[in-house]
């Protein structure tokens, strides 16, 4: 932090700026570092918007409104951030271990596809209880997830080739492969899409109970939420108490250390990258049972790299990725409407990038002293 | 039939954008600094240029300014992993989203701008008439194709044969001893991250002024400032390696687009023409070879027991222990 020292020498101001490296953080600077870097992220935002000849408050007021105006769109909001959450696990986990996994986009595709694929090839009967049929097409979306992370995982463990880009170009190569069978053998009447699944493969929606609870009606949230939470606790529990995570967390935190206590980098390299690639893979499945119900080629606005943001924003704790993933899904759901078409990803690209550069406030202390 | 000579004239046209985006990547990896926003740089560079060449008529204008945007996008980089000392991954990946973002929003009508006028198509008298090589390397390109073959060995000869070139090399491998021996690591790292962010922007003006003209949001990239980051471990950090991976890329490109054309294949029934699903392979296959020549560029490092500089992803802090 060469910057401070000299900066006022010019016209002898009295006070100075020092940094000095913090010893210890207290607990909630964290938390107000995030929220500052939002707020200074709305802002900048709202310049570009107004630069570019929009109406940055109307648009913000729009995002609000839209995302959580009314219990209506808040459930529209609650079933974007479903692939958030699970999206946002995997990089969690990953990253958790220094693993840069960037493929939780391609990982989703393919999850989507092996879940579909148990209806569509058909593996299962249209007519398979929906119980058994759902858990199928969760069980093969994560492993189908899984198998599209452990490529660049096994690459990367055993070869030393460079995961950022393998994950990368697996992502490209996901969504052709998926393109490949909704224009060819799933393709229905020449579209780009696959039929309807059977209503055996629909994830239950709170709408199906409208019913018995008045207040459930046009309500699209489904049970993916749930699976959600349950993955967050799971992903929880293996980082912070359980001897598998304290040797995700040692290699990540100091890999030498972690070689010399006698863990097997190998192995574990490829078995985060599995288990991130299938949280993703759910993710697929959990839109495509829940949402789409068919295999289409646009099938994720943008959710794997979306969650990369989450991760970090979220700090890498599964219970922020919640709150995160809740705010980030009411941009992307309000986001559908404003123009210009690209703000929610500038937005994101923004606050990533404000929530990094405010981190220095945690390694570093500003101090205005008199000289 | 497949005209080769067509199929690699394109290629050379399309490799230079990866050819300008690699090298300026090469530079600022070789004074310690990953930056993984090139995709987003690049996108910025487009529309950039694309939209100055809309409203002011001139195409150089366009290059200009597609440079000095990327080029600000890198200094934000810049400040971030060398000043705060973020990690160079996820602020790469930040730039990444912000330059996709911003370049989407300013870039928004701009598919439908009309004609435009865009960067000259020379020929090269005399050479041009070489047999093959002629055709191929110095007939109808753009003055960006000639810019590359220059650019090349001239950053090749920079880095490993001038004393500026020592140095940049030196805050890459080992920065506290350039910084004991008076070298302005700090100042240096912003220099190269900047002029690789210039070389991404120009990138980017080469593709939306020269090589396929036009706006087309985020996919007028495509990809390719990913392949292109790719293409640098894969090229060893060597200017040279990383052109010849970039004219090998621009011509599998095209090669991939003509492979859909013709009905018969040497002897054979082509099966892309009677099954076009099957073009989905096709264009897993730029993907799949990044994959693949990533693998045999380690392995040739691990063999050869060279690498990445000894400093690349760690941030310099004066004082302390470490690299």
């Amino acid at each position: 932090m060469a910057v401070s020292e000299n900066a006022a020498r010019g016209f002898r101001f009295p006070y100075a700026i020092r940094t000095e490296r913090r010893l210890t953080t207290p607990g909630w600077l964290p938390i107000a570092t995030t929220i500052g870097a939002l707020a200074v992220a709305f802002v900048i935002g709202g310049v570009v918007i107004q630069a570019a000849g929009g109406h940055p408050i109307a648009a913000y007021e729009h995002i609000v409104q839209a995302a959580f105006g009314s219990l209506g769109v808040f459930n529209d909001t609650l079933v974007k951030a479903i692939p958030l959450i699970l999206v946002g696990l995997a990089c969690t986990l990953a990253f958790r271990m220094k693993l840069w996994n960037i493929g939780a986009e391609g990982q989703f595709y393919l999850g989507a596809w092996g879940a579909s694929a148990v209806v569509l090839l058909p593996i299962l009967p249209a007519t398979t209880p929906r119980p058994i049929m759902l858990a199928t097409m969760a069980v093969a979306g994560f492993i189908c997830g899984a198998v599209w992370g452990f490529i660049p995982g096994f690459l990367k463990a055993k070869l030393r080739v460079n995961e950022i880009i393998t994950t990368l170009m697996l992502n490209y190569i996901a969504t052709s492969w998926v393109l490949f069978w909704v224009f060819g053998s799933w393709s229905e009447a020449g579209f780009q899409m696959s039929p309807q699944f059977p209503k055996s493969a629909w994830m239950p929606r709170l709408l199906d109970y409208a019913k018995q609870v008045k207040i459930f009606s046009g309500m699209t949230l489904h049970a993916g939420l749930l699976l959600g939470l349950v993955a967050v606790v799971v992903v929880w529990f293996i980082i912070s108490r359980s001897r598998w995570g304290y040797e995700i967390r040692l290699i990540g935190d100091n890999p030498r250390a972690a070689y010399y206590a006698g863990v097997d980098i190998i192995k574990n390299t490829v078995l985060v990258m599995m288990v991130s690639g299938g949280l993703a893979g759910l993710a697929g499945m959990s839109e495509v049972t829940g949402v789409v119900h068919r295999l289409q080629g646009a099938i994720s606005s943008n959710y794997g790299f979306t969650g990369i943001i989450i991760a970090w924003l979220a700090k890498l704790n599964p219970f922020a990725v919640i709150v995160v993933s809740i705010l980030f899904g009411g941009l992307i759901q309000a986001g559908r409407e404003i123009q210009p078409s690209g703000v929610p990803r500038m937005l994101q690209g923004i606050i990533l990038f404000c929530v990094i550069a405010s981190d220095v406030l945690l390694k570093y202390r500003v101090r205005v002293v008199r000289k | 039939m497949i005209d080769w000579i067509i199929i690699l004239q394109a290629g050379i046209a399309t490799g230079t954008i990866l050819l300008f985006a690699a090298i300026g990547e090469i530079l600022a990896e070789r004074s310690g600094v990953m930056n993984l926003g090139v995709e987003g740089m690049m996108l910025i560079g487009a529309m950039t240029a694309y939209s100055t060449a809309v409203k002011t008529g001139h195409p150089w204008q366009g290059v200009l300014y597609a440079m000095l945007a990327a080029g600000v996008l890198a200094l934000l980089h810049a400040v971030v992993t060398i000043n705060f000392q973020a990690d160079q991954v996820v602020s790469g990946l930040a730039i990444n989203f912000v330059g996709i973002g911003l370049s989407m929003v300013l870039g928004e009508g701009l598919s439908k701008a009309g004609a435009v006028s865009l960067l000259p198509v020379w020929t090269v008298p005399l050479l041009s008439k070489i047999p093959i090589l002629g055709p191929i390397m110095f007939t109808h390109h753009s003055p960006m194709v000639y810019l590359g073959y220059l650019l090349t060995p001239a950053v090749w000869f920079y880095i490993n044969r001038t004393r500026p070139g020592l140095h940049l090399r030196a805050v890459g491998e080992y920065p506290s001893a350039a910084d004991a021996l008076g070298i302005n690591v700090y100042g240096l790292r912003y220099l190269y991250v900047f002029i690789g962010g210039l070389l991404a922007g120009l990138a980017g003006a080469t593709i939306s002024l020269a090589v396929s003209p036009g706006w087309f949001s985020e996919l007028t990239t495509g990809g390719q400032g990913w392949i292109a980051v790719g293409l640098v471990i894969f090229a060893q950090w060597n200017p040279w390696r990383a052109a010849a991976g970039g004219y090998m890329f621009g011509a599998l490109r095209r090669l991939i687009l003509d492979l859909q054309g013709p009905q018969t294949l040497l002897w054979f029934k082509n099966p892309f023409f009677y099954a076009p699903k099957l073009g989905f392979f096709l264009q897993m296959a730029p993907y799949v070879l990044v994959i693949i020549i990533l693998i045999i560029g380690s392995r040739e490092a691990m063999k050869k027991r060279m690498g990445a500089p000894a400093a690349l992803g760690n941030p310099y802090v004066r004082g302390e222990r470490g690299l």
